[in-house]
């Protein structure tokens, strides 16, 4: 791959540096805040709901994020919105309704905690393991991709900023906690969409209003008209029956994936935690839902501009479809991932250039900021306190949690490393934590709702499934099952999410059930309704009460897929 | 600013809104003086002839106005639930 120089000047460079200054900044400001492990690792439980919505949303709207759907966007067109409006919102919606209850209402600290309690230390050491183990290596290449571009559009070698950046997430993160993490990834969220917004509207400038997009995207002499509507959204989901194509979006993407890592993700679900009240942590990824919903036209739609305005980028498509994608980052040096940054190449003057790479800079940070404050509470709380050193004094665990902060720091760096060495190796191992998501979504939901359930049927169903995720994983890679694009993700998270269901069914019936007196809070009929109320929200107007905000957010996502669909 | 009762305090210390107001209020200005001051052909000729530094300053500068009067209006006011302050570990 060759540098995509961008030509920064001084102003642009004066807006990163005041940008910094800020992340520091808040670091500092929130460090006051700090006096026990539950204001470090959980902000107190304070936060109000518009600020962890923000946050929810932020945390995933992390490099890969931005990149890889921009990338999408380039490369499919309107298909992509899926990820956001099957793939996210009805997800988001439910845990605010269903799940968010459970997590807040029996006062856990984590998810792995809830899993705990739940379902006793065998469910709990896999699930706490799993998910400390993941949040480095993803904290590692969020780091390593953040090298990466940084080295491409500034020439900065990798290893400097690598050190940078993670000394500053590290310096902010030990400084404030969660709340610093949070505070960041609100201010980022901004600083995104006022790089993005003026991106986009620049972008549809150039090719002459959205008409003009329309107009040159269906005469691209490619994959046409079809780029246009998101169903049936064939080329996304690697099926070529249109039916078959739904039926995978809706039940593969919009219910096993999206619902496996919206409700169980406890980098998502901690940010929710975080809030003042049970109202506000079920009102979290709510509220996230609307802008989640309006993120795509600043992502998605800039990398279909870029797919018809960028020379290179065209370019780049064309060879890809007549030959292949290896020829033609052959013969361009980019790839779809590079969307995003040839257009700000194209259209942005030294100023806004700036704004934007701030953005961008803040987006990589973000996300592996995200990754290790998650990483520090589980691995405070659910490994330290529960199976190294119990029953110690608050401060001890503090200050674990910040011992822990520099150590996620540290390995990350190692694991960008070896991601740089090893690029296929990361490829595989984050498609393998992936698989967690889908079972552990069903042992949730059925331990939820059915006091029967064991705490046996919870470990054996979870290892079940993920392991029949994998076995399909390996047959679509050996070529046995034959299926394109995200098809095989969509069937081995389908099918992990069906044997860890009839695998808990069967084991709790030669099983004993937990004593329903420890079930208080964590299934639905054993826990009495004033426990997932709040005091105040009888009183609450309709828009500040979870329910009927989920209706609306869930009608409008309705009209925006009939729109353009 | 009231701090008659014990369990509430004020963020008076910390408001998130103040600083996301001052954030997006430097880059406005910034952005509208490069915008005023520097605005060329070459410019011109990549954004379609927008003044975009302006256009987005001015943007920024309403955005940044609105966070801080928000703040201004409507400061926050945290209630502390003894149990969740002591933050008291093995809650089980």
């Amino acid at each position: 791959m060759e540098a995509i120089r961008l030509d920064a000047q001084w102003i642009d460079y004066l807006l990163i540096a005041i940008y910094f200054i800020f992340v520091l900044g808040i670091g500092w400001f929130a460090k006051r805040g700090i006096s026990s492990s539950i204001e470090f690792l959980l902000s107190g439980r304070s936060l109000p709901a518009w600020v962890t919505a923000l946050a929810f949303v932020s945390a995933n709207l992390g490099a890969v994020e931005i990149m890889g759907m921009s990338a999408t966007g380039a490369q499919y067109g309107m298909p992509t919105m899926h990820y956001f409006w099957i793939g996210a919102v009805p997800a988001m919606l439910f845990l605010g309704v269903v799940m968010m209850p459970f997590y807040y209402g029996s006062k856990v600290r984590s998810v792995p905690e809830f899993m705990r309690k739940r379902f006793g230390t065998g469910a709990h050491l896999v699930n706490a393991l799993s998910f400390a183990v993941a949040q480095l290596l993803i904290a590692g290449v969020n780091l390593f991709l953040l090298g990466t571009i940084v080295n491409r559009l500034l020439g900065w070698p990798l290893w400097i900023t690598l050190i940078v950046a993670a000394a500053i997430v590290l310096s902010y993160i030990t400084l404030g906690g969660l709340s610093a993490a949070i505070y960041n990834e609100v201010l980022q969220f901004f600083v995104i969409v006022a790089a993005l917004l003026p991106l986009t509207l620049i972008g549809l400038n150039r090719v002459g209003g959205w008409d003009g997009l329309v107009d040159r995207v269906s005469n691209d002499g490619m994959l046409g008209a079809e780029q246009l509507s998101s169903w049936p959204g064939e080329q996304l989901s690697g099926f070529s029956n249109p039916v078959l194509s739904v039926v995978g979006i809706v039940f593969g993407l919009g219910f096993v994936l999206s619902f496996g890592y919206w409700t169980t993700n406890f980098v998502e679900v901690q940010r929710a935690m975080a809030s003042k009240s049970i109202n506000a942590a079920r009102l979290t990824p709510i509220i996230g839902a609307f802008p989640k919903m309006l993120i795509p036209f600043i992502v998605v739609v800039p990398g279909m501009i870029a797919a018809v305005l960028v020379p290179q980028m065209t370019q780049f498509k064309e060879i890809s479809a007549s030959i292949d994608e290896a020829t033609a980052l052959e013969q361009t040096g980019v790839t779809y991932n590079d969307a995003l940054l040839l257009l700000m190449r194209e259209v942005l003057p030294n100023g806004l250039l700036g704004v934007a790479i701030a953005g961008l800079l803040a987006a990589f940070m973000a996300g592996m900021a995200a990754n290790i404050s998650a990483f520090n509470t589980v691995f405070s709380y659910d490994l330290w306190q529960q199976y190294v050193v119990k029953d110690r004094e608050d401060d001890y665990y503090l200050k674990i949690g910040r011992w822990a902060t520099i150590g996620a720091c540290v390995v990350a760096i190692f694991t960008a490393l070896i991601a740089g060495n090893f690029s296929n190796l990361m490829d595989y191992l984050q498609t393998l934590f992936g698989f967690f998501n889908a079972p552990l979504f069903a042992t949730f939901i059925l331990g939820m709702f059915w006091k029967r359930m064991s705490a046996t049927a919870g470990w054996v169903g979870l290892v079940g499934g993920t392991l029949s995720a994998v076995f399909v994983f390996i047959l679509a890679e050996t070529g046995v099952l034959d299926l394109p694009g995200q098809g095989a993700a969509f069937l081995a998270a389908s099918t992990a999410f069906v044997v860890d269901i009839v695998l808990s069914v069967i084991v709790t019936l030669f099983t004993t059930p937990k004593p329903a007196a420890e079930l208080r809070g964590l299934v639905y009929s054993e826990t009495p309704k004033s426990d997932f109320e709040d005091l105040s929200e009888p009183k609450a107007p309709f828009w500040k009460r979870p329910v009927p905000v989920a209706g609306v957010a869930l009608v409008l996502v309705i009209i925006l897929n009939v729109t353009f669909g | 600013m009231s701090k008659s009762n014990e369990l509430t305090k004020t963020a008076g210390a910390f408001d998130v809104r103040n600083f996301i107001g001052a954030l997006l209020a430097i880059f406005g200005v910034i952005l509208t003086i490069a915008g005023i001051v520097g605005f060329t052909p070459d410019e011109a000729e990549r954004t379609g002839g927008v003044d975009a530094n302006l256009w987005t300053g001015i943007g920024l500068i309403i955005a940044a106005a609105v966070f801080l009067i928000w703040a201004k209006l409507r400061p926050i006011r945290i209630v502390e639930t003894p149990d969740d302050a002591a933050g008291a570990p093995g809650t089980d």
